[in-house]
C-alpha cells in the first residue's frame, strides 16, 4: 500500500453472552483505514456495524482479533488504554440528544475534554471553548445555553466540537446524521469534510445511507450479520457491485434523479428480513434472502476473495473460478 | 377536474402552551381527489403530521383551530359531531403512523387488537361470530403480505420485527380505510430494504383497492415513485404544490430548490450545501413569509407580508413573491 494505514483491524470478533445464547455481533471482520481517508461501513440495523465502531473505541474489548492504531496494538478495553491514546481517538454518536448531558451548558460540555487532558493552562479554558465554538459555527453566547434548547443540527455540532476538542487523529462517526433532516445533514457533513482537510483526520464513517456514503467515503465496506460481505473503493463499489446483498441494498435506495436511476444495478427485489444475530443461518448468512442461492450457500461459509485489485467479496457466486 | 374527496382550505391550527400560543399551521390548503395519490414533504416540525391529525380530528386537547375548513365527502369535518366522526373513522378513513412500536399496544396480542378493529369497522350493525371476525382478521393480515397469519394473531408486538409490526399496522388501517388512507412516514423507522418492501406493498394495496392516499415523508426519494401530486410544507405553510414530475424537474420555491439540492446523490458529486438556520419558533413567528429568515433571495417585504399561493399553470402553485426571479 502506498498510503499509510492508520488503523488496521484484523479478524475482529465480538461475542456477547446472553441468557439465550451467544450473540456473534461481529464475526471475523478485517479492514484498514488510511491516513486522511474516510472509510465507510454500511449495513442494516443489527448488522454489527456500530459494534465495530464501539470496539475500535474500546467501549468494550474484542473477543478475538487485533486492532492496530498508528503501529500500536490497541486491542484492549478503554480502561487499559493510555490517556494519550484516548486523546487521539474520538467518537460522535448518532443521537446528540442523548449523547450530550442535558444538565450541562454547551460551554461546560466542551470544556470537559480539555480539562481531562489538561489541554489549556488554568484560566484559559474558557478561551479555548470559545475558539471551538467559532470552529463549529455556533454563536459564542450559546456557551451559556443548554443542549435541550437547541435544534438537532446545533446539538450534533456540539458533539463534533467535543470530539475535536482533544485534537484527535481518528474519529469514529456512528451515524452522525441519521437523526437529522437532509438540509441539516448536508451542513453537518460539509463541516466534517472541512475538518478532515483542516486537521488531517481519518474517519470511520458508520451509516445505513448509501447515497451519503457515495459522497463522503473513499472506500466502503458492507456488513451483514457481523461479517463484511463486500469491500471496495467507492467508484468501483457503485459502478460494479458484486454481492447480491449489495445489489439489493442499491436497488432499494430511493433516488430522485433519472441519472441515479440509471446507475442502479439490475433490480434485485428486496425480500425477507435480516435474521437475529442469535440464530445466524448456517453457511452464508445471507442465503435465505438471496435470489441466486445455490446448494453450497447453506453449507459453506464463503471465503472473502479479491475479485479485482482492492475489491473484495465474500460470495460463492464469485468463488468458483 | 376529478371529484374531490378531501379539501382542506386555509386551515390554521394553534397550540396553547404555558409560554403562550404556538401558531403552527397558517393557511394550509390541500385537496385530494378520489383514487388520487398525494404526497407531503418537508422537514421535521413543519406541520405535516399536525395537518393530518387535524384531518383525522385527533389533535391534542390544547390545539385550537381558529379558522379554515376541512371538507370530506360533503361533510364539514370540523363541525362533525362525535358520532358522525366515529362513523367516518370506522368506515372511511384511517391512518398509519410512523412508529409501529408505539402504535401497537405492547400488553395485548396482535390478534386482540386487530380483532377489536375488525369488529368495530367491518360489522357495524349485526353482531358477528368469533369465527367471522377471525376470518376477516386473517384475511387482512394476508393482504398485508404477512406469512403465517394465525401465528401472528397469537403474538405480542415485541415478538415481531419492525417490518412485520408495520405490516400489522397496515392491516389494521385497511379494516376501516375504504376511501382514504393517510400514511405518516410509514417506512422511516425501518431499514432501507424493509422500507422498500413496505412502500411496494402499500402502493399495490392502494391501487388494488382504489384508495386515495396521503403519504407524508421527509424522505424525498421515497415519495417520488409513489405519488402523482406533491405538496411541500415549510414551518406550517404550504410553500409549493405541483404534479410530482413537474416539481422535480422545475422546482420554483427557494425552499424546495434547496431541499432537493441537499439530498446526497447516488451518482456522487459531493455533498451539496444545506440550508442554513432552522425553522423559526412558532411562539414568536411573525406575519411575513416563514422561510424569509433562511432565504437568500428574501427582500424586506418578505418579512412583512406572507405571500399568497400564485398559480403558475399545470396545477403548479407556489407561495413566494419572487418565484420568477430565482
Amino acid at each position: 500500500m502506498s498510503a499509510e494505514e492508520i488503523m488496521i483491524v484484523k479478524g475482529l470478533k465480538k461475542y456477547f453472552k446472553t441468557t439465550r445464547g451467544i450473540v456473534k455481533a461481529v464475526d471475523d471482520v478485517s479492514f484498514s483505514v488510511m491516513k486522511n481517508e474516510t472509510f465507510g461501513l454500511v449495513g442494516e440495523s443489527g448488522s454489527g456495524k456500530s459494534t465495530v465502531g464501539h470496539v475500535v473505541m474500546g467501549i468494550y474489548g474484542p473477543t478475538a482479533g487485533s486492532i492496530t492504531f498508528m503501529g500500536n496494538d490497541i486491542s484492549m478495553g478503554v480502561g487499559r488504554r493510555a490517556k494519550e491514546l484516548k486523546k487521539r481517538l474520538q467518537i460522535v454518536f448518532q443521537d446528540p440528544a442523548s449523547s450530550l448531558n442535558p444538565r450541562r451548558t454547551i460551554g461546560q460540555i466542551l470544556e470537559l475534554p480539555l480539562r481531562v487532558h489538561r489541554l489549556a493552562p488554568e484560566g484559559k479554558y474558557r478561551e479555548r471553548v470559545l475558539e471551538i465554538m467559532d470552529l463549529i459555527e455556533l454563536p459564542r453566547e450559546f456557551a451559556e445555553r443548554y443542549p435541550g434548547e437547541q435544534g438537532g443540527g446545533e446539538k450534533q455540532a456540539v458533539a463534533i466540537g467535543r470530539a475535536l476538542a482533544t485534537g484527535p487523529t481518528f474519529i469514529v462517526l456512528d451515524e452522525p446524521t441519521s437523526a437529522l433532516d437532509v438540509s441539516i445533514q448536508a451542513k453537518i457533513i460539509n463541516m466534517l469534510m472541512k475538518f478532515q482537510k483542516e486537521f488531517d483526520l481519518s474517519y470511520l464513517f458508520i451509516t445505513h445511507n448509501l447515497s451519503l456514503m457515495r459522497n463522503v467515503a473513499q472506500r466502503v465496506g458492507i456488513m451483514y450479520l457481523g461479517k463484511i460481505v463486500e469491500l471496495a473503493g467507492t467508484p468501483e463499489f457503485f459502478s460494479n457491485p458484486l454481492h447480491p446483498y449489495t445489489k439489493m441494498l442499491l436497488s432499494a435506495v430511493p433516488v430522485i434523479t433519472p441519472e441515479e436511476e440509471k446507475l442502479k444495478p439490475e433490480k434485485v427485489t428486496s425480500t425477507g428480513e435480516i435474521s437475529g444475530a442469535l440464530n445466524v443461518p448456517p453457511g452464508c448468512s445471507f442465503h435465505p434472502r438471496c435470489p441466486f442461492v445455490m446448494d453450497v450457500c447453506s453449507k459453506v461459509v464463503p471465503a472473502q476473495i479479491e475479485y479485482k485489485k482492492g475489491h473484495y467479496v465474500a460470495c460463492h457466486l464469485y468463488n468458483q473460478a | 377536474m376529478a371529484e374531490q374527496l378531501l379539501e382542506v382550505n386555509d386551515l390554521c391550527v394553534n397550540y396553547k402552551v404555558y409560554e403562550g400560543l404556538l401558531r403552527v399551521l397558517n393557511g394550509v390548503s390541500l385537496s385530494v381527489g378520489s383514487k388520487e395519490k398525494v404526497g407531503i414533504i418537508g422537514e421535521s416540525g413543519c406541520g405535516k403530521t399536525t395537518t393530518m391529525k387535524a384531518v383525522m380530528r385527533i389533535l391534542a386537547t390544547n390545539a385550537v383551530v381558529p379558522s379554515g375548513t376541512i371538507a370530506y365527502k360533503s361533510n364539514d369535518l370540523l363541525k362533525l359531531g362525535r358520532q358522525e366522526l366515529m362513523r367516518l373513522h370506522r368506515t372511511s378513513m384511517s391512518m398509519i403512523f410512523q412508529d409501529p412500536t408505539a402504535a401497537l399496544n405492547p400488553v395485548f396480542k396482535v390478534g386482540e387488537q386487530l380483532k377489536d378493529i375488525v369488529r368495530y369497522s367491518e360489522f357495524t350493525s349485526n353482531a358477528p361470530t368469533k369465527q367471522e371476525v377471525k376470518t376477516k382478521a386473517v384475511e387482512l393480515l394476508k393482504s398485508a403480505a404477512l406469512p403465517e397469519p394465525e401465528r401472528i394473531l397469537d403474538s405480542y408486538p415485541f415478538q415481531l420485527s419492525g417490518g412485520m409490526r408495520q405490516r400489522v399496522c397496515i392491516a389494521m388501517s385497511l379494516a376501516s380505510a375504504k376511501d382514504l388512507l393517510i400514511a405518516d412516514e410509514p417506512g422511516t423507522s425501518l431499514d432501507v430494504t424493509i422500507e422498500d418492501q413496505i412502500m411496494r406493498l402499500l402502493k399495490q394495496i392502494v391501487e388494488d383497492r382504489g384508495l386515495s392516499v396521503i403519504l407524508i415523508s421527509h424522505s424525498i426519494g421515497a415519495v417520488k415513485g409513489f405519488v402523482t401530486k406533491l405538496y411541500v410544507m415549510y414551518a406550517g405553510t404550504m410553500v409549493e404544490e405541483a404534479p410530482t414530475d413537474e416539481l422535480f424537474s422545475n422546482p420554483v420555491h427557494p425552499y424546495t430548490q434547496n431541499l432537493l439540492k441537499a439530498v446526497p446523490k447516488l451518482t456522487g458529486g459531493g455533498v451539496p450545501e444545506g440550508i442554513a438556520g432552522r425553522i423559526p419558533s412558532y411562539l414568536t413567528i411573525g406575519d411575513g413569509c416563514r422561510f424569509a429568515s433562511r432565504c437568500r433571495s428574501a427582500k424586506e417585504s418578505c418579512h412583512v407580508h406572507a405571500p399568497p399561493a400564485f398559480d403558475i399553470g399545470n396545477g403548479h402553485r407556489v407561495a413566494c413573491f419572487h418565484y420568477g426571479d430565482i
